[in-house]
């Protein structure tokens, strides 16, 4: 193998941004003629949005690419094909109710003249395709009629028959088995040997080290190490992928627990479809004191939170703040009462993207500005702003700018600064640091760290282990719509939290020995 | 297109921000645009009488815009509103003329004043109608106020049998005179519906900008559902902006039987259509969240001038309705392509940042 590949395509200084979000920081890649080049991150780490650019399905916000030493830009797929690149995408883009050849030659059919498709011809071709990669599939049949690994065959097939100059494989052995895995392999060595530039995603991590040339390892949108492979381990990857620093936890201060702050009794949801979605669920939590609750998706934690708030007018249950019950069902009562919930879901729950920043703050607290019972005081709404700013360092530039004109960090600051304007006793976070940076994670955790310290009840969701373990004093593990377990901070453990997560889900059977066993 | 590219970035964002206030500015640059190009083309234009009679035009669909304004900010549409300037109409002219037959030989005759409560009443309740079957029976709003606009146009019918009520004059012996008062009368040289124009409009843009009502419309429409969870009632602020809607299409009812000294049940007809356009023209988007009442107002100005005008320069009405079409087209058009531009912009201010 020859080291010193050319450079087909470069992608210089790129970045993109997505409302909120800047998805690649400053990436420049090189990719090289005939080799396999190797791309791999964490998910949200970028790779995906940088293939993307390449394929022309989006466009960089700042930065060129280059293509031959030229500079071009490409207003879509179709563009970036004329200039022989293809993508086999990570989700399949195919018809289900139309034959394997039809979508191998969609948009690019082999017609003659004026009678129309020539069919034969495309059968023909298209088994050509298929044989190279030993699908044993016949061009004609349904695609909606495969097996979803013989589904991404055709694609590659595909990919493979558009006869590219650089073909961009999104995690394409993810549905393969391990037969169709080393023919995908073989061709893609064919590939390499006409001088195709192949970039190649994937999570697993031996098969990079088999099949790859060179290597790019993404992190957080940017990129944290480029190698030739035969130089590094898997040890180095994992190394680059992660990073050396460990996640900034802020250390719990060791304050005095007050009296019971909130009591849920027996909380109910019925589930849509049958069955309980939160199924009896009672848990009480002392003021200063953070109570996490761990569970796997689908375990009922925002359910259980929606719940509390208050907006699922259908649930049954009983709910105390400071000993008091509330019954009413609503939210702006709750809230008035001294509940607040800070959504998983940000971006449709949590603000309201056409406000500024100062009007999201605000908007669950407006009545503590109000002067003669309607004019909203505009020094009083001043100064409680700048004082929550403040308080939760948020970066804004100016308060009056649009929401989404900040990153996803500090929006989720500004959502957690409305929570806190109403003066909540009880503070319920749903995955709180869900899709934002590590820096605002680490603010985040200390915000609540601090909040607690002042005598806050905060029960908070997480599919995180690391996070759950750290933060909580107490931690509650959730399924299928049950409490399992808790456990105080100083008997958790990662085994007994990932343990009774499963719990739920087990026959009845089957858990009452587990509960009846030692 | 590539040399602009080649010259570097810097001249390329000021220009953008320039395009993007002239944008912003885009309904004062309209209206801008068709005063002078009247005051030229159309003999007498700038004369006061003209002047005058034209804001008297205007104000109706001002007042109607202004509801509707709020209604598209909620995320909603009202089309009820011609429907409810007749009925309203005809509410007004009925107490007058007829007054309210006890069906025990005696019939109760109300003032002027009483007169115009009553009839406010009525296009709150309708719009409360409306609100009731958007928030609580979940009819889509535009199926729900197309309802009541043939309801309303039906009662405002029937009422009369499809007659006008002519002569709203009142006789002085049941104290029911002095009803052209709202629609001829002047105070300080300005007619007294633009007095009333004013002071709503003053009270709207005010109950938009300084109290939580205002705040909770706009975040209604912006995003429903964080709107709930951040513990506004939904329902309240929907009920608020359809009766505001009602409230203000009665006292456009009451202007015009004023003003003719007359009701017509069809008064009214396609009215929520110009009202729609001059909200939208006003910079009021219709998925919600946007929109001013300042710009509302400046929307009417453009629209009833623009069709004055027309009328003033002998241009076929016809060739009116082509017109009007095509400026609210482009005005949609400058619209969407205005938020583009700003998100672009603030797509690359954050892309710098890193």
């Amino acid at each position: 193998m020859v080291d010193n590949h050319e450079t087909i395509l470069r992608l210089d200084d790129v970045t993109k941004v997505y409302s909120g979000i800047v998805a690649v920081k400053h990436a420049t890649l090189e990719l090289k003629k005939g080799a396999v080049n190797v791309l791999v991150g964490e998910n949200g780490a970028g790779k995906s949005t940088l293939m993307r650019m390449i394929a022309g399905v989006e466009k960089p916000s700042l930065g060129r690419i280059l293509l031959d030493g030229q500079e071009v830009e490409f207003h879509s797929p179709a563009d970036a094909q004329k200039h022989g690149i293809g993508m086999v995408f990570q989700e399949l883009n195919l018809f289900g109710n139309l034959s394997v050849a039809e979508n191998i030659f969609a948009t690019r059919e082999i017609t003659r003249g004026l009678r129309g498709i020539d069919h034969k011809a495309q059968v023909e071709r298209a088994n050509h395709f298929l044989d190279k990669l030993d699908a044993g599939i016949s061009a004609e049949t349904m695609v909606e009629d495969l097996p979803i690994g013989q589904q991404q065959l055709v694609e590659i097939a595909k990919a493979i028959s558009l006869d590219t100059r650089i073909l961009i494989l999104d995690e394409p052995t993810s549905a393969l088995s391990a037969a169709e895995v080393d023919i995908l392999f073989k061709v893609i060595g064919e590939l390499k040997a006409q001088g195709v530039a192949i970039v190649y995603i994937s999570h697993r991590l031996e098969e990079l080290m088999r099949i790859g040339d060179y290597i790019t390892v993404l992190r957080d949108g940017q990129i944290t190490g480029q190698a030739m492979v035969k130089d590094i381990d898997t040890k180095w990857i994992v190394r680059s992928m992660i990073g050396s620093d460990a996640k900034d936890f802020s250390k719990s201060v060791d304050h005095k627990l007050g009296a019971e702050a909130f009591r849920a009794e027996d909380i109910c949801l019925p589930r849509k479809t049958g069955g309980l979605a939160v199924d009896h669920l009672s848990i009480s939590v002392r003021a200063g004191e953070v109570l996490g609750i761990y569970g796997l998706m689908g375990a009922g934690r925002s359910e259980f939170f929606e719940c509390v708030i208050g907006a699922h007018a259908h649930s049954t249950g009983k709910i105390f703040v400071a000993g008091e019950e509330i019954v009413a069902k609503d939210t702006s009562t709750r809230i008035k009462k001294g509940l607040a919930l800070i959504p998983e879901d940000r971006q449709r729950e949590g603000l309201v993207q056409v406000l500024s920043i100062a009007a999201n703050l605000t908007l669950a607290s407006l009545e503590k500005f109000v002067k003669l019972g309607f004019h909203i005081s505009g020094d009083r709404e001043q100064s409680a702003i700048k004082e929550a700013i403040g308080n939760l360092s948020i970066k804004a530039p100016n308060p009056d700018f649009d929401v989404t004109s900040m990153s996803g960090g500090n929006q989720q600051k500004v959502v957690i600064g409305k929570a806190l304007m109403t003066n909540p006793k009880v503070l319920l976070m749903d995955e709180p640091s869900r899709g934002i940076d590590v820096g605002a994670k680490a603010d985040v955790f200390r915000t609540m760290r601090r909040l607690a310290g002042e005598g806050l009840a905060i029960l908070f969701s997480t599919s995180d282990l690391e996070e759950v373990m750290a933060l909580s004093d107490r931690v509650a593990v959730m399924s299928n719509g049950k409490i399992t377990t808790i456990l105080d901070r100083s008997e958790a453990t990662e085994e007994r939290i990932v343990k009774a997560a499963s719990e739920g889900h087990k026959s009845a059977g089957n858990k009452f020995l587990e509960e009846t066993a030692p | 297109m590539t040399t602009a590219t080649a010259t570097g970035k810097a001249p390329a964002a000021d220009s953008g921000s320039i395009l993007l206030t002239l944008m912003k500015a885009r309904t004062f640059i309209a209206l801008f645009a068709v005063i002078v190009f009247f005051s030229i083309f159309a003999p007498n234009f700038l004369s006061t009488a003209n002047i005058i009679l034209m804001s008297k035009h205007v104000a109706l669909n001002a007042f109607l815009a202004m509801g509707m304004t709020f209604v598209i900010i909620t995320g909603g549409i009202d089309l009820s509103v011609g429907s409810i300037v007749g009925l309203c109409g005809m509410v007004a002219g009925g107490l007058i003329l007829h007054g309210i037959d006890l069906q025990i030989g005696y019939t109760m005759y109300f003032n002027v004043l009483e007169v115009c409560l009553i009839t406010l009443a009525v296009g709150v309740v309708i719009g409360a109608v409306n609100g009731l079957l958007i928030t609580k029976l979940n009819v889509a709003p535009f199926i729900a106020t197309l309802g009541t606009l043939y309801v309303a146009r039906g009662f405002a019918l029937l009422s009369s049998d499809g007659q006008t009520f002519p002569n709203l004059v009142g006789k002085e012996e049941l104290a029911t005179t002095g009803f052209g008062f709202l629609g001829s009368g002047r105070v300080i040289g300005l007619p007294v519906s633009i007095w009333i124009l004013i002071v709503v409009a003053l009270a709207a843009a005010y109950l938009a900008k300084y109290t939580p009502i205002g705040r909770q419309i706009f975040a209604v429409g912006g995003n429903e559902r964080a709107a709930r969870m951040s513990g506004i009632r939904v329902d309240r602020v929907k009920m608020f902006v359809y009766m505001f809607s009602g409230f203000c299409a009665a006292i456009v009812g009451i202007v015009i039987s004023s003003e003719l000294m007359a009701s017509h049940p069809a008064t009214g007809n396609s009215f929520e259509l110009n009202a729609i356009a001059a909200a939208v023209l006003g910079g009021t988007s219709m998925s919600g969240g946007r929109g001013t009442i300042g710009g509302t107002i400046i929307g009417a100005f453009v629209i009833g001038i623009l069709s004055d005008g027309l009328v003033m320069m002998g241009v076929s009405s016809f060739w009116q309705m082509v017109i009007k079409g095509i400026v609210i087209i482009v005005a949609v058009v400058v619209d969407q392509a205005q938020r583009r531009l700003q998100q672009q912009v603030t797509l690359m201010q954050l892309a710098k940042k890193g």
